[in-house]
């Protein structure tokens, strides 16, 4: 499709003309980028889309890189605290009955784990990864409602302090990271922590749920022109599909934590056998969500595969259709499984051997996947760095971790591995290997783009053969000490029964894990500082994020690329193809059709502002106070309701007029 | 370096079976449930190393291959892509009937996990606490019926039906030599039947986080021939053994004086309490505590001297008592078998 | 990377209604999370009551009267809702700002009303699992009718300012008029759920 049909073929908007009609102020013009040369534009642009200088400028900051690089040293740094638990744990363990930490203390740390990985690190760092190349990729010049995805931010980092000090003041919850009733529940659950869980989930959620709906509304509505559905990067369609499964997935979770947060502070029934309700129902609750959960950590990282593979294999994916394809089949069917968590609670075997099939028939479109990776890469030979060594061991790991979760889904054999740690196994073999591995490997692959510099290539190849190592003497052992028989969350476990000498290994190999997350975190601070520049695009990469300097300027594009291929680059390797006529002096960008992306509307973007700060500062303190008495939703909504009219308020920026 | 990894694995497997005793592993199977379970892991194991390693070699082959890299990222040759296309979707086929064969599999064996109840004879109900299992046998006669702790005696051979209930938060019993896990949850009812093929000693402990003492909350299966459950049994059921010395017999007063005898029973003495195990026989047990400590004189003095050092957080509170007063308590309890 | 003009934008409008708006979508995304919401409340509901052979636990039936003249306000308000949106697609000032008033108005009634079905519902939230359900139910609608209201107002308020005279205000106004459909439509299902279920049995 040549570029000329872009505007073509697209019928004129009814709302053309009407816009010069009705009660609506004339627009006011200003500099356009048509004709513009590069200098000035850049100055023009430089000037509109730039954060603001100073505190207050960087508090008010709406730019999606600027936001998605706090949230990501955020997450890293919340995988630090969750690496670090871990180990201490796996001290605690590495012998029988040692008296290092005892159960309360254990407890929460194995609760805190929990909670930070999958809450504070691996939703968050998925999202934000997202929030960083969506808008890149789809060429535009910043994600849709910006000031949603700051006020996100704000709230996730907030939520995550709030769990971590309770942590500090021996306040932290200690009932598991599913808190599953009547532990959680108000009478076996004395103290705040239970409280603290509900409403650091509850909160916390919010952030998700935002960042879903503004990646889905960026895909949907702010693609350049030209990357009709079957253009979109398999990186992008990840992002959209998970999106979708957080929109339909969180709001379960949402809806556990206030069921129990009502129980336990103005005293609802809702889980209380005794008055009419049910301990199970909060499984299921909890499970409806927990189990899409695991796919909106490991989808994103398929889209991080995706992305990886063909810049290394030099040519697009095998399979585009068939990718996408088993994107959506796994969103749909990820719904299907959560019974498969509660086939130990004694649930009716017809029902439960109908879970058995759901979860079996998800590993066919995950295959599909698996079977297109390895297909690109069979042509020719591919050229081997550091992400793709990282994507070899995502294969390497993963697999096992999925043909394990084969082994999970058959109900009779779970009963002898659940709650084990053959589980503990799988799902780190699932979660590390699915979804950790890609991303070191999207770190090494993107980090040049972000920061405009390489990390060390022979420090890269270090790091993955020790974080490969590390991983399988950690975690392969856990399975047969699981089948031997050794329950999940126990804090020690009596020298006679003979596991003392593998739990040691697995300490071994969890500490060497460890360490590569130091050597990684070593290369990350090195390549910032002293990396050789990288160049806009130093993998010689097909899609529009390469198309920008590196890092990208605030503005994203000076001129928003016109698309002809799915990879954009390859296809016009001499001069991309460009749109002009944009307002340079206004933070303008443009609004395309959902399926075509024919441009449709030259929209403003939203402006840096305080108020998404101040909003999360009211709804945070909000949920805090909460735990302490009901009555702080009602004393909350007034400044609320303050920090979100002043938010929405107009300010005569020409942003919010036109 | 991944040789060496592996040479050290090896060893530290090796190493570490040789402390396994089994008696609490699922690849040790010692009853028909968990036999089949064992043979059904196995099964999936052999069959899922086969598919991981064909997927190694099918990711290998390109390194191995001496092709050059691609130039043109975009001139791909369709024949080529066609046959990929073949390979693909074969593979994808196979994926689906190996899925389909596991479901049915898995379904054929959870027939035959039921077909162990079905004709039993025995029903014991054991009900959850934090962090110890109540065992009542079930009997038509009322005077039959009998109340125990942490242990259970079954007669080997013959299917038992265990009742699992709760009457705090959610525990699951697991004795992974003999069968599945099944979770006690308040207000629910779930049914377990196991069978042991030969006498011996199976140990189990709670598979569902229940809090502090979580990992301490072990139980015993103990399979005997029918005539030695029997004879067990009919012991179980008579009262609590007299005190046969001074310092027994003033023990017995201080248990009786003190608060043990709000939680505690012992049978034919006024100690009537139920929210902690039944006594009357605690010296017939192996352990103490849920399997935290095998019974002695020396364990039964520190369990009730130091409740919390034993099992920190657990329900036992620690009673003031002077050694003498210990010694005494210690000495009434050890009478009790 | 070198660039070569393809494709000019100038002419383009600078905003839009309906589905053309990413507000638009943005309003679809958290109407489909809420909705998600309301439907695993319902459905815990459900799950309950199918649990226990004689659901309502043994207490009294609620007064439906209070919801159900709540049901016919939301369902009456729909016309104007809808004379609204066709207005602000015009961008027709005046009637506009009639329309928001009248629509901030039947957004308070209903709201005065609601005060009244609590007592009505005849149990308390902890009293047993059925009262609690009710509560939330009910609790989790009156949350989205107060923030909705609350959401109107302020903007009938800003309609009356000089920032209404802009297209995107116009916009915005289709948007609320959008999120009020769905607030009357999620009422329906859960009127049904507490006055009239609880008389099946």
């Amino acid at each position: 499709m040549s570029s000329a049909d872009l505007t073509s073929e697209r019928d004129l908007p009814p709302e053309r003309e009407a816009s010069a009609k009705g009660d609506v102020a004339p627009e006011r013009d200003g500099p356009r980028d048509t004709g513009m040369d590069d200098a000035s534009l850049h100055r023009w642009l430089t000037r509109t889309w730039r954060t603001p200088p100073g505190i207050i400028g960087a508090l008010s900051s709406v730019d999606h890189k600027v936001i998605a690089r706090r949230y990501l040293i955020t997450a890293f740094l919340f995988l630090c605290l969750g690496g670090l638990n871990a180990v201490v744990m796996r001290i605690q363990l590495s012998g029988p009955r040692r008296g290092l930490i005892g159960p309360d203390l254990y407890n929460q740390l194995f609760t805190m784990h929990g909670v930070t990985m999958m809450f504070l690190f691996a939703v968050p760092i998925v999202q934000a990864t997202g929030i960083y190349l969506v808008p890149l990729m789809v060429g535009t010049r910043n994600i849709a409602f910006p000031r949603l995805n700051a006020f996100s931010y704000w709230v996730y980092v907030s939520g995550g302090l709030f769990a971590w000090v309770s942590f500090a003041l021996s306040m932290a919850p200690d009932v598991g990271w599913f808190a599953y009733v009547p532990l959680s529940g108000p009478e076996y659950g004395p103290g705040k922590r239970a409280d603290v869980w509900a409403q650091m989930i509850t909160y916390t959620e919010v952030s998700s749920l935002a960042v879903a709906v503004a990646t889905i509304v960026t895909i949907f509505k702010q693609r350049a022109p030209g990357m009709s559905l079957d253009k979109i990067p398999l990186y992008v369609w990840s992002l959209l599909v998970t999106s979708f499964v957080v929109v339909f997935a969180m709001p379960a979770v949402m809806i556990t934590s206030t069921f129990l947060i009502l129980d336990r502070l103005v005293g609802t029934h809702i889980f209380n056998p005794a008055e009419g309700g049910d301990a199970l129902l909060f499984q299921h609750l909890f499970w409806f969500f927990g189990h899409p959960e695991v796919y909106i950590i490991f989808l994103p990282a398929t889209g991080m595969v995706s992305a990886i593979i063909p810049a290394f294999a030099r040519r697009p994916v095998f399979g585009h259709l068939g990718l996408v394809l088993s994107l959506i089949a796994v969103g749909f069917l990820s719904f299907g499984l959560w019974v498969h968590h509660m086939f130990a609670t004694g649930l009716p075997k017809l029902g439960a051997s109908f879970f058995t099939a759901s979860s079996m028939m998800i590993a066919i479109p995950n295959g599909v996947q698996i079977f297109c990776w390895l297909a690109t890469l069979w042509d020719g030979r591919p050229v081997i760095r550091t992400p793709l060594l990282f994507v070899f061991g995502f294969f390497f790991i993963f697999v096992i971790g999925g043909l394990t979760g084969v082994m999970l889904a058959s109900v009779p054999l779970d009963l002898q591995v659940h709650d084990t740690y053959f589980v503990v196994a799988h799902f780190h073999y699932v979660l590390i290997g699915g979804a950790v591995f890609p991303l070191l490997g999207a770190a090494y692959f993107w980090f040049p783009k972000i920061t405009g510099r390489m990390m060390s290539e022979r420090l890269g190849r270090w790091h993955f053969w020790l974080a490969l190592i590390g991983f399988n003497a950690a975690f392969f052992p856990m399975h047969i000490v699981g089948l031997w028989g050794m329950p999940r969350r126990v804090y020690t476990y009596p020298a006679e029964l003979g596991w003392g000498n593998i739990n040691l290994f697995i300490t071994a190999g969890a500490v060497l894990f460890f360490l590569s997350f130091v050597l990684f975190a070593f290369n990350l601070i090195h390549g910032a500082l002293k990396g050789a520049p990288a160049g806009d695009n130093p993998w010689d990469a097909g899609t529009l994020e390469w198309a920008t300097s590196s890092p990208p300027p605030s503005y994203n594009f000076a001129r928003i690329p016109v698309v002809t291929n799915v990879e954009p680059l390859w296809a016009e390797p001499q001069a991309l193809p460009v749109a002009t006529g944009l307002r340079a002096d206004v933070r303008e960008l443009l609004i395309s059709t959902v399926a075509e992306a024919h441009p449709d509307i030259r929209e403003k973007s939203a402006t840096p502002s305080i108020w998404p700060l101040l909003a999360a500062i009211a709804v945070g303190g909000t949920f805090l106070y909460s735990i302490f008495t009901p009555w702080a939703i009602v004393w909350g909504a007034a400044p609320i309701a303050v920090t979100l009219i002043g938010w929405f308020w107009p300010k005569g920026d020409p942003e919010d007029e036109e | 370096m991944k040789r060496l990894a592996s040479i050290a694995f090896a060893t530290a497997i090796a190493l570490s079976l040789q402390g396994c005793s089994g008696w609490q592993s699922a690849l040790d199977p010692k009853g028909p449930a968990a036999s089949e379970l064992a043979w059904l892991i196995w099964f999936f194991t052999g069959l899922c190393a086969v598919v991981w390693v064909l997927v190694m070699v099918a990711l290998a082959m390109p390194l191995m291959m001496r092709s050059r890299q691609r130039a043109e990222p975009l001139v791909l040759d369709a024949g080529a892509d066609n046959r990929k296309l073949r390979v693909v979707m074969t593979a994808v086929g196979l994926t689906a009937v190996i899925l389909v064969g596991l479901t049915l599999v898995s379904f054929f064996a959870n027939r035959t996990l039921a077909a162990i109840g079905s004709d039993v004879a025995l029903t014991i109900r054991v009900t959850g606490h934090q962090w110890w299992w109540e065992v009542r046998y079930e009997d038509a006669t009322p005077s039959r019926i009998l109340t125990t702790a942490n242990e259970i005696h079954i007669p080997a051979g013959e299917p038992v039906r265990l009742l699992l209930t709760s009457t705090d938060v959610i525990h699951s019993f697991w004795v992974p030599s003999l069968s599945g896990k099944l979770d006690l949850i308040p207000g629910h009812m779930n049914v377990l039947d196991i069978k042991a093929d030969k006498p011996g000693v199976y140990r189990g402990q709670c598979a569902e986080f229940c809090g502090a003492q979580h990992a301490n909350m072990g139980t015993f299966v103990i399979a005997e021939p029918r005539a030695k459950f029997d004879a067990w049994w009919n012991d179980q059921l008579q009262p609590a053994a007299a005190p046969m010395s001074d310092e027994a017999k003033a023990g017995e007063n201080l248990f009786l004086k003190r608060p043990c005898v709000m939680c505690h029973k012992i049978g034919g003495t006024p100690a009537g309490g139920t929210v902690a195990p039944d006594l009357t026989h605690v010296a017939s047990r192996q352990t103490l505590a849920a399997g935290t400590l095998t019974m002695s004189r020396g364990n039964l003095a520190a369990w009730i001297a130091d409740p919390q050092g034993v099992k920190p957080g657990s329900h036992m509170p620690v009673v003031d008592l002077s050694g003498d007063e210990l010694n005494a308590i210690v000495a009434y309890l050890e009478g009790l078998k | 990377m070198n660039q070569r003009p393809a494709l000019d934008l100038s002419a383009l409008p600078t905003f839009g209604h309906g589905p053309r708006s990413p507000t638009w979508w943005g309003t679809l995304g958290f109407m489909a999370l809420e909705g998600t919401g309301f439907a695993l409340a319902a459905g815990a509901y459900l799950y309950l009551a199918t649990l226990w052979p004689n659901w309502r636990l043994s207490a009294p039936q609620p007064n439906h009267w209070p919801g159900t003249i709540v049901t016919l306000l939301l369902i009456v308000s729909l016309v104007p809702n809808h004379i609204l949106n066709g207005y602000a697609k015009q961008c027709a000032m005046r009637p506009v700002r009639i329309g928001m008033v009248v629509m901030s108005l039947l957004g308070l009634a209903p709201l005065i009303v609601r005060w009244f079905e609590f007592p009505a519902l005849n149990i308390y939230w902890d009293t047993n699992a059925y009262g609690s359900m009710l509560w939330v139910l009910l609790g989790l609608h009156t949350t989205h009718l107060i923030t909705d209201v609350g959401d109107t107002i302020v903007l009938m308020v800003l309609m009356f300012t000089h920032h209404g005279y802009s297209g995107r205000r116009f916009g915005d106004v289709g948007d609320n008029v959008f999120y009020w459909d769905f607030v009357v439509l999620t009422w329906i299902p859960i009127y049904l759920l507490i006055y009239w279920l609880p008389r099946l049995g």
